[in-house]
């Protein structure tokens, strides 16, 4: 189980990460890079959800039988 | 079973889904999605004993394999239609919840007429 859990965790600290990146590129007033950062972060993200969800959809196909 | 496990596990992560919905949703919808898959890869584990168990009990009942085996389908789609409309209504998106259920019943259906179709011959050859 523990796999798991350190998955959601990265996920919530990637997103966190890029909270705070975000204030302070729009403190810096660039705020184009705040953009890039955040569809990086969702890039990013998405990836490591894909393939948790992989994993997930392998095992009920592998044990319905679909 | 670790009820306590799947608690934990769901409380931690319904902070960190109200945490990162107040600023970014796309991250609140795929940590959701994660965190189901995550607590549901573990059950479907456990489910996957269940299914042994009633194959077996349906071997001694001479219950005829492929229409068990049909049953245990629909409920996989049934399932993972729920599983993913239910992340859809999370995140606000009712119309693509219903279109997914709409799939999978339309699935379920396909897969359901050859039982019925077998009962009705059997029906018809009584009479």
């Amino acid at each position: 189980m523990m796999p798991e859990v350190d998955l959601i965790f990265k996920i919530a600290g990637v997103g966190v990460l890029i909270l705070l990146l975000n204030i302070l590129f729009k403190q810096a007033g660039k705020d184009e890079y705040a953009y890039i950062l955040t569809l990086v972060g969702v890039v990013v993200v998405f990836i490591v959800a894909i393939q948790m969800i992989q994993r997930f959809f392998q095992e009920v196909r592998a044990v319905f039988g679909l | 079973m670790d009820i306590l496990l799947f608690l934990g596990i769901t409380l931690v992560s319904l902070v960190l889904i109200t945490l990162l919905r107040r600023e970014y949703k796309e991250y609140a919808v795929l940590l959701s999605a994660v965190v189901g898959a995550a607590i549901m890869l573990r059950l479907v584990g456990r489910l996957a004993e269940l299914i042994t168990a009633f194959t077996y009990l349906a071997e001694k009942a001479q219950i005829d394999s492929d229409y068990l085996s049909t049953i245990f389908k629909v409920m996989g789609v049934a399932y993972l239609a729920g599983f993913g409309g239910q992340i859809c209504r999370d995140a606000d998106e009712n119309a693509l919840a219903l279109k997914l259920e709409l799939a999978g019943k339309i699935i379920i259906l396909f897969m359901a007429v050859p039982v019925m179709v077998a009962i009705l011959e059997i029906v018809l050859r009584i009479f």
